[in-house]
């Protein structure tokens, strides 16, 4: 009996990795626990454990093979001429095998709660077109980070980057790989798993005239430390009178990732952007990430940048200006259209696209504005849309109640009430802590067919 | 690194050091601060001050003693109950006694009173509200000044209280772990609020509570000046000689409530008569002071210039205007 060994996922997000190296041979025997074979992940370099005992029969995947997908088979262990194993189940995939795609859920309805007073103002008008900024390379979200940073450090000795696991381990998610050689563990500063201590340390360093960025390695773990974020870094500028402003970013992935449960998968936009004396971004794209987290970095106020750990291995184009940078507070028209306007941010931006996709091809055309900035919220060209195609749809991933969603479709009752010939409508994760079973996870958070649905329910 | 927990200031004979003009600069201090919380406390009593206002009268010689120690450019961070750091940082009695009148001239202009006053000038950072919050932000300043090499040291005060709280200790092992120049000084007034220390915490000796991070810690008499400034210098050679954080416990107490609305029932009377009778800070001061011939008409010259700075605040204070309505919307982000 021949057991196949598949391409191991060692990560919630992951699928797929180069097979980096084989520490096994044909011929060889393998016990279970042996060591058989590196695997490197965008994150990190894993060892993949035997879970089957044989001899090594086949290798089907040669070692320095690049994007090979999780769950394909690598090698092949045969009985080992005695006592044959039963081919049970072999490698340890944690098949996210592509349910069947189920019916698209049609959005949940939106709670008919009681809308929030609009605390964000405006933003200003809508501005010029975006800067142009010449010739682009493709970049990962998760590059476009890291460079973001390394050229302000560069820039500014007050600029520090600390965190859980940032330094040595190269970061969790791997964004600040390569930042501890360049900049040595004064700058690049390991911490203890201490968020509301190290929250509060960096605070007072930012009063006291340094620029720290902290690394939250999820913002499900800022929670700990909401404390210091709001009533610390947010307030202390107003309650002294503007004496004492705190130039800070924290910054790390938000919202759901994979299959991770209730815990490790909440979207804190609506929490942020609710509060006063914060900015709030969210990148989707590589250029988004870059730009706004430099932005971010140089600004004198407490930012949070809201990451996403799916969107750390895309690719985009970014454009390779030295002083590239983008505008806290500017939403981009992603995809311009006639009939109506899709507002989404972050991942729900690519989600909104998708959309817009498929809502062509049925003969309408839809606007796709990526917010970028939370807070302040572009108001301005959210209303310029509106005005253009009469109807609204929000997409986010959080929660509907109090949310973003529900606070642009207010700027949009506020501003542009005459435009609509709809009822704004809501697209957004629902309601409930997010699930772990892989068919649950996927009824509760949007997809693009959610985005159609409640577009066209707006004809 | 080792735990070196001695007792400084148990017997008042034990403190010999302040000069007879020291002492009587610190004598001045504690006075002017008592001088000034009776009269916020009796402009709170009129209406003029809202909101929570938490008085530093019978704690004067921890916040004397200890800034006693400090150079210029040392850096101060405490708790809501802080009219008397800000008065012994140097700040202007008239702009805290603006501030919590809710006044344009005030340290904040008007938006942060009584628990929010900064002074960049003078390195005070506050003012914190949140009970331990400015334990984690006072562990970040004196990381500020380890990141800038220099040899500042920073002083978090906070209250026996407050030492309960988680975040207290990730400073301590965070302060240890990068050997930060602070200082942590819990004023031990028996009680937060209205939970003696003994219903609060396990510890009996809160200068140990960061031994297990080898940071040394000494209980000091904090309501003796002289023994409260010798301990501090220790602290503070510590501290700027870089081998990292220092605690101090200073045993004190609050002659009032816990904020102007606490009618404090969980204590007798006959125990606060009894601080003030025999261990109040200021008589002591003094007592030290006349047996180095301070004289009568000394004392009433201080008390006399104190008074007047004090009346004059409150002055400035009623007749400063309250913030422009503009000033609401100020503050909120630094613009450009």
């Amino acid at each position: 009996m021949a057991t196949e060994i598949l391409m191991p996922a060692l990560s919630p997000t992951m699928t797929e990795g180069k097979l980096a190296r084989w520490l096994k041979s044909v011929g060889d025997d393998i016990r279970a626990g042996d060591v058989i074979a590196e695997i490197e992940t965008d994150k990190a370099t894993m060892e993949v454990e035997a879970v089957d005992e044989g001899r090594l029969a086949r290798i089907l995947v040669p070692e320095g093979t690049e994007g090979v997908a999780v769950n394909t088979p690598i090698a092949v262990i045969g009985a080992d001429g005695e006592a044959a194993k039963p081919a049970a189940a072999s490698a340890p995939a944690s098949a996210p095998a592509a349910a069947p795609a189920a019916a698209p859920a049609s959005p949940p309805a939106s709670q008919p709660g009681p809308t929030v007073a609009a605390a964000v103002r405006a933003g200003g008008p809508a501005g010029a077109a975006e800067k142009e900024w010449g010739p682009t390379r493709p970049l990962s979200v998760r590059e476009a980070l890291r460079d973001a940073m390394a050229a302000e450090m560069r820039a500014d000795e007050r600029v520090f980057l600390m965190g859980e696991e940032v330094a040595q381990y190269q970061g969790a998610y791997k964004i600040s790989q390569g930042l501890l050689e360049e900049f040595g563990p004064r700058r690049v500063i390991d911490t203890p798993i201490t968020e509301h201590g190290f929250t509060g340390m960096a605070v007072g360093a930012a009063l006291n005239g340094l620029r720290p960025i902290v690394e939250f390695m999820t913002f499900n773990f800022a929670m700990q430390a909401m404390d210091q974020i709001i009533n610390s870094a947010a307030k202390t500028l107003y309650m002294s009178g503007g004496q004492m402003g705190c130039p800070i970013v924290f910054r790390g992935p938000n919202g759901a990732a994979s299959r991770v449960g209730a815990q490790h998968s909440q979207c804190y936009a609506s929490w942020y952007a609710h509060c006063p004396g914060l900015k709030v971004v969210a990148p989707w794209s590589a250029a988004d990430a870059k730009g706004l987290l430099r932005a971010a970095i140089r600004d004198p106020n407490p930012v949070i940048v809201l990451e996403n750990e799916i969107l750390y291995g895309h690719s985009h184009e970014c454009p390779v200006a030295e002083d590239f940078v983008l505008p806290i507070g500017k939403a981009k028209v992603e995809r311009p259209g006639t009939q109506v306007t899709i507002v989404a941010f972050s991942i729900m931006v690519g989600v909104a696209l998708a959309a817009a996709e498929a809502l062509a091809e049925q003969g309408i055309s839809a606007e796709v504005i990526n917010l970028r900035s939370l807070r302040p919220l572009d108001t301005a060209t959210i209303v310029e849309s509106v005005r253009k195609t009469n109807r609204l749809v929000t997409v986010e991933e959080g929660w509907p109640y109090a949310g973003i969603g529900a606070e642009v479709v207010m700027q949009i009752v506020e501003h542009a009430f005459d435009w609509l010939d709809a009822p704004p409508a809501r697209v957004h994760g629902v309601d409930v802590p997010l699930p772990y079973a892989a068919n649950l996870e996927k009824l509760a958070l949007p997809q693009p067919a959610w985005v159609v649905d409640a577009v066209k329910k707006l004809f | 690194m080792t735990v070196e927990a001695k007792k400084r200031g148990k017997g008042r004979e034990a403190a010999s050091g302040m000069t007879r003009d020291q002492l009587l600069t610190a004598w001045r201090s504690m006075l002017l601060i008592r001088r000034f919380e009776e009269k916020a406390g009796q402009l709170y009593g009129m209406g003029l001050i809202g909101g929570f206002c938490h008085l530093y009268i019978g704690q004067e010689a921890v916040v004397v003693g200890i800034q006693a120690a400090l150079e210029e450019g040392d850096q101060v961070i405490t708790s809501y109950r802080d009219h008397g750091h800000m008065l012994a940082t140097g700040m202007q009695a008239r702009g805290v006694m603006a501030e919590l009148t809710g006044r344009a001239t005030g340290y904040s202009h008007g938006k942060g009173g009584s628990m929010h006053m900064f002074s960049k000038e003078r390195n005070f950072f506050g003012g914190h509200g949140i009970v331990g919050a400015q334990v984690s932000l006072g562990t970040g300043l004196a990381f500020a000044n380890h990141y800038r090499g220099n040899d500042r040291v920073g002083v978090t005060y906070f209250g026996e209280g407050a030492s309960n709280q988680g975040q207290v200790y990730e400073s301590f092992n965070l302060a240890a772990l990068m050997k930060l120049p602070c200082i942590y000084v819990i004023e031990n007034n028996k009680y937060g609020m209205g939970t003696s220390v003994e219903r609060a915490s396990a510890s009996r000796d809160l200068s140990k509570n960061a031994a297990a991070w080898g940071v040394p810690g000494v209980q000091v008499d904090g309501m003796d000046v002289e023994a409260t400034w010798e301990a501090a210098k220790i602290a503070v050679a510590w501290c700027r000689a870089g081998k990292g954080p220092y605690l101090m416990e200073l045993k004190t107490y609050r002659y009032r409530g816990h904020s102007m609305s606490d009618p404090a029932k969980y204590r007798t009377r006959e125990e606060v008569q009894k601080m003030r009778s025999e261990r109040d800070c200021i008589e002591h001061a003094r007592h030290r002071l006349e047996a180095m011939g301070v004289g009568e008409a000394d004392f009433k010259a201080i008390d006399e210039e104190v008074k007047a700075v004090v009346q004059e605040a409150a002055d400035f204070a009623q007749a400063s205007p309250e913030p422009d309505a503009a000033e609401l919307w100020t503050d909120v982000l630094v613009e450009g």
